[in-house]
């Protein structure tokens, strides 16, 4: 009997260790970024372009980076809004009784999402090769698409099947026609719309391997299209591998700066989320 | 009345043409990564290109089995330092855990997986590596940079905790309350309960959630690149340092096309990885469907 009560605690104390750890690795991560990269931190890091020697430690900021993952993440959110919306529209509202065949449609995205950024990055480049795009704005923005297309399909899908199907039967009945019926379910989700360009733009922002091969690196804010465009987490990438202090010191504020703008942008989501699914009918 | 009805038509058709182009990606992507990866298939077979260790661009000469072995050392540390750790969180979450520390734990898990992966790879640097040289491996071998197998798994590890977490919890929700009640009433404990009814009736979903991150795992590079030391030799020990198949891609991508077969080689290694994850992601995702339908019936 105490045998039992003696595991019982036992397992109870070791399952709220792992909690523990779990939990805290989050406050781990976030606070050595925070002590290691506020004292780096200055004002000409988020408002100046690279100057002269940025690179041996003389001065300018990741001005550059900033606005081109902006860019970036932004452009590839639009795109990826303007395909996705009508693949969750349709999977949802023109496949009625075809369960099989949409359901067959969402694992494929499941998948799509599944595969690591590396890979949409080395084929966005066998797309630019092969239509002879050079590392470029363009380019970036067409990997980081490919790469939140899933991540936009995935949401909009989740939260499409949200609305109540009455609300679906009631314009349907009124003589609505499949479209006119989209139309009153996207003004219903909203919201959760929102949410996910927040997803979308947040994943977009953070990743790397996606844009490493694709966009380029430039010290100027690209105004067009077919400039190469630095992006943060890529100037994190190259700054912590120089040899030089200062430099380093920059890469810990730089990450400081994207972790400050991702939490943001993932408190935000996680805000929308909940009050989404309290006014769920 | 027939504008209306067009509108619907010709919106619905170009609907079909986007999801269908949108799923074909999957194809195109495969197919894509193949026929830049046929030149250095024509000169090796698959065979030797995945069990010869020697690495020598200049030479032609492409073997793969470094990098496979430094990704699977990688994988496998941060799964078994992953789903222990995320196991037994997601049963005390599920199981023990008042509704209020659950709605204080869960935001945060969230806000882990939102941490790109770069920050990941910055924090291994400032802290794991250190800690691995410094206080680790003194321990064990005579010399470690720190930059490592083990600091590669570390970081993996915390990066596929909230995806771990998240989906084994999911499938704890979904077993009936009915039959913990049945263990508990027959005098079981809560452990006993987890431990010989909630396992069982979670197991497939336990395995779904370790294959799906297992593949996320495979595929992730930067924050592996930044940490793992990148020494294409097989390792040895988790102290010895590791080259993943990511890494080689992300690393080498800008001497690629300066060298003979090279970007070849480079796109057999992100085909590589696109198959296998391919067919993990699959496997994953097919058991959660069966699950969820199992448990809507």
């Amino acid at each position: 009997m105490i045998k039992r009560k003696i595991e019982e605690y036992f397992f109870k104390s070791l399952m709220i260790l792992a909690t523990i750890v779990v939990t805290g690795s989050f406050f781990l991560i976030v606070g050595t970024i925070f002590t290691k990269g506020v004292p780096f931190m200055t004002l000409d890091m988020i408002t100046k372009s690279p100057g002269g020697g940025f690179y041996i430690g003389k001065e300018g900021g990741v001005l550059n980076a900033i606005i081109g993952s902006l860019y970036i993440a932004g452009g590839a959110t639009i795109l990826g809004l303007i395909i996705s919306v009508p693949v969750a529209i349709f999977i949802n509202m023109y496949m009625d009784g075809r369960y099989f065949l949409s359901n067959a449609i969402r694992v494929v995205f499941d998948v799509l999402f599944g595969i690591p950024s590396i890979v949409y990055g080395a084929f966005g480049f066998l797309i630019m090769v092969y239509f002879g795009v050079r590392a470029s704005l363009l380019g970036g923005i067409i990997a980081v698409t490919l790469l939140v297309i899933p991540v936009l399909v995935r949401t909009l899908d989740e939260v499409i099947r949200t609305v109540p199907n009455e609300l679906r039967d009631a314009a349907l009945s009124l003589g609505a026609t499949r479209w006119e019926m989209a139309k009153v379910v996207l003004r219903q989700i909203k919201p959760g719309i929102l949410t996910a360009i927040l997803l979308s733009f947040g994943r977009g922002i953070g990743d790397v391997a996606s844009v490493l091969f694709t966009a380029g690196f430039s010290d100027n804010i690209p105004n067009s299209l077919h400039q190469p465009a630095a992006t943060l987490p890529v100037a994190i990438f190259f700054q912590l591998g120089s040899p030089v202090e200062e430099v380093q010191g920059r890469a810990y504020a730089s990450a400081l700066i994207l972790t400050v703008i991702v939490l943001i942008i993932t408190v935000l989501s996680q805000l929308l989320i909940k009050k989404f699914s309290k006014y769920k009918i | 009345m027939n504008i209306r009805l067009l509108k619907d038509k010709i919106l619905s058709k170009l609907m079909l043409v986007f999801t269908l182009a949108s799923v074909s990606l999957i194809v195109v992507i495969g197919g894509g990564l193949y026929y830049r990866s046929v030149p250095v298939l024509q000169k090796s077979s698959w065979y030797n290109l995945l069990t010869s260790s020697i690495w020598k661009p200049m030479k032609g000469l492409f073997g793969f089995y470094p990098f496979i072995m430094g990704t699977l050392w990688v994988t496998a540390i941060a799964i078994i330092i992953a789903l222990p750790l995320c196991l037994l969180t997601a049963f005390y979450l599920v199981d023990y855990a008042h509704h209020n520390i659950k709605k204080f734990i869960f935001p945060f898990v969230n806000l882990l997986s939102g941490i790109p992966p770069v920050i990941f790879g910055v924090w291994g640097v400032l802290f794991i590596v250190p800690f691995i040289q410094d206080h680790l491996a003194p321990h064990f071998v005579e010399f470690s940079t720190g930059y490592s197998v083990l600091a590669g798994g570390i970081v993996l590890a915390i990066m596929i905790f909230p995806l771990i977490v998240s989906i084994i919890s999911e499938v704890l929700n979904t077993i009936p309350q009915e039959l913990k009640d049945a263990s508990l009433a027959l005098g079981a404990t809560k452990w006993e309960t987890i431990k010989k009814v909630e396992i069982r009736k979670a197991l497939p979903g336990i395995i779904a959630a370790t294959v799906l991150a297992i593949s996320r795992a495979f595929g992730e590079t930067i924050a592996v690149l930044m940490v793992c030391g990148n020494n294409a030799v097989v390792p040895h020990s988790v102290f010895d340092p590791g080259y993943p198949l990511p890494a080689l891609i992300a690393n080498n991508y800008g001497e690629m096309m300066s060298i003979p077969l090279y970007d070849s080689a480079l796109m057999f290694a992100a085909l590589l990885l696109f198959i296998i994850i391919l067919l993990f992601n699959l496997i994953s995702r097919l058991i959660l469907v069966r699950l969820e339908r199992k448990m809507a019936a």
